[in-house]
């Protein structure tokens, strides 16, 4: 599959903060892409050059082909801001009407009540946002970003200000955008969400990637756990490969084997010990 | 960019401020309009014996419009401030700026819609009080300015000149330090455009000088100026002398060379705006 953003060597330094050293990353066509970090970690820094927001220091960025920034590139993204805010006095369909005359899109009104539904707004399209929950403009943030259906999405914590409901929501529209072909860049602090929608996983901490693949991947191997008729036995050099192995010194050894579990660390043991 | 302009016109006149504003004018041209009837009735007793050259509905008339006019400059100049001050980084602080600059109409389109609907508010407002206040004058004393049209153009493109350095300030500075710079260096211009007139009044070539610099530095106060000059540009003899020491300051001939300077500054202020709005993070 085709990257549809591609950053090579990315530096960006606020004055004496190195916000980003060196950072590469590819999200492919169709793939769901989680950033995850510590505050400072450059998360949102990365997501913003993506977007033209922010100019880099060093390295490049390219969204579907474009150097970031560029025309082309703004109209081949949608975003959404870790903190931002519509004016109190629209109403979610004229939002939405306006980032569809900004963008081009030609959906008219019919993609505007397919976005507010999408994102479990649907009665919500003559609402002022000054009459909104902080929930519910997430929410129609969300559906602004996918405003001309661009092919890829940059989200900045888009479960902040959200509900469990809220975020069950979110996921199954990620996973709802994936079937669709559409690329995301996740950038989030739950990691259980993260766990849960991506494809891959990348995480960042001082402004380098610190760890990088698939949620399984991350996942590491903490040894195997045999039950026996003396309780539990743990063997932490032990992979999953050695059970057959284990299995049979142990009868061998005139023990009675009642269980084997491989253990696995989850990815909040892997993240905490790539950033700590 | 017709979104952009459209929704920077309704961003300008839906705040609650603007509302405000109305009120407030409706309460001072209605304050003007009882003023300007007593000063015409008031000052029909000034001509004594020998004094038949001076006819007192033109100083009633210029000396009420001029009032008007620095009135109506100082409402268009501090709406022209609230509406721009916080376009670009306290729109960012906000967040309302993000969605907006990352959609493919790009940082100078965003920057100019915004200015256009801005000045555009500001500057109709400040031609709707104007002609008021010239319809005013003439129902309560029958005169009218010996121009027009002109003079409210030229207070309308004075406002339009505050309006875009407010803009400009707001790439750089929070809105608060802004509204308060622009408000300063607005009063500044006018203060020196005084001094100019004091400088005249004792003859001081330093404060001429002064003045004159100033000028160049600040043209919303030479438009200022010039316009009340071409309410009695046709005045002359005694009753241009009386004008002439009026409250407001005077009345100056501003000259073509600062007429295009004025479009010119207008220029440069902008484009210095575009080129640091382009490169500032957001």
């Amino acid at each position: 599959m085709a990257p549809v953003l591609v950053a090579h060597g990315l530096e960006k330094r606020y004055r004496r903060v190195q916000a980003l050293a060196g950072v590469d990353i590819e999200v492919g066509e169709g793939r769901l892409v989680g950033l995850l970090g510590p505050n400072g970690a450059g998360k949102s820094t990365l997501v913003k050059i993506a977007c033209g927001l922010v100019r880099a220091t060093a390295g490049s960025v390219e969204v579907a082909g474009a150097p970031a920034g560029s025309v082309a590139a703004r109209r081949s993204l949608g975003y959404l801001a870790e903190l931002f805010r519509f004016p109190a006095w629209m109403t979610a369909d004229e939002v939405l009407a306006l980032h569809q005359r900004l963008t081009g899109s030609t959906g008219g009104s019919s993609e505007r009540g397919g976005l507010l539904e999408l994102v479990g707004l649907p009665g919500a399209r003559e609402t002022r946002v000054g009459a909104m929950s902080k929930g519910m403009q997430q929410r129609l943030g969300l559906a602004q970003a996918m405003v001309g259906s661009p092919p890829i999405l940059l989200l900045d914590e888009p479960t902040s200000a959200l509900d469990p409901a809220g975020r069950r929501v979110v996921r199954e529209l990620l996973e709802e955008l994936r079937s669709r072909g559409t690329s995301v860049l996740l950038n989030s602090h739950l990691l259980s969400e993260v766990e849960l929608v991506c494809d891959h996983v990348l995480i960042v901490d001082h402004g380098r990637v610190v760890a990088a693949g698939s949620p399984d991947e991350l996942r590491r191997e903490g040894g195997v756990e045999v039950e026996t008729a003396a309780g539990a036995r743990r063997f932490p050099d032990a992979r999953r490969a050695d059970v057959p192995r284990l299995v049979r010194e142990l009868v061998a050894a005139g023990e009675d084997v009642y269980g084997v579990r491989v253990v696995t660390s989850t990815l909040e043991e892997t993240y905490l010990e790539v950033v700590e | 960019m017709t979104a952009i302009v459209l929704y920077g016109l309704r961003e300008s006149v839906r705040r609650k401020m603007f509302a405000v504003v109305i009120v407030l004018t409706l309460a001072f041209l209605a304050l003007y309009a009882w003023g300007t009837h007593a000063a015409f009735r008031d000052t029909r007793s000034f001509v004594g014996p020998g004094q038949e050259q001076l006819d007192p509905n033109v100083i009633a008339g210029a000396i009420v419009e001029g009032l008007a006019m620095f009135a109506t400059l100082f409402l268009g100049a501090v709406l022209s401030v609230f509406l721009t001050l916080n376009v670009v980084r306290g729109d960012a602080e906000a967040g309302l700026l993000q969605p907006l600059v990352v959609r493919p109409v790009g940082r100078a389109r965003l920057l100019l819609a915004r200015f256009a609907g801005a000045a555009g508010v500001a500057a109709g407002y400040v031609l709707v009080v104007y002609f008021a206040t010239v319809g005013i004058t003439y129902w309560a004393g029958g005169w009218t300015p010996d121009r027009v049209v002109s003079p409210g153009i030229e207070l309308a493109a004075a406002v339009v000149v505050v309006a875009a350095i407010a803009l400009a300030g707001s790439v750089f500075f929070s809105p608060i330090a802004n509204g308060i710079g622009t408000l300063m260096v607005f009063g500044g211009g006018l203060l020196v455009g005084l001094l100019g007139e004091i400088g005249r009044a004792i003859d001081s070539q330093r404060l001429q000088r002064i003045a004159g610099g100033a000028w160049w530095a600040f043209p919303f106060d030479a438009l200022y100026e010039d316009a009340l000059h071409r309410l009695t540009a046709d005045t002359t003899g005694f009753a241009e002398f009386v004008l002439r020491l009026g409250p407001f300051g005077g009345s100056r001939q501003a000259g073509t060379a600062l007429i295009v300077w004025s479009a010119a500054y207008l220029c440069l202020v902008g484009a210095a705006a575009l080129a640091a709005f382009s490169v500032r993070d957001l």
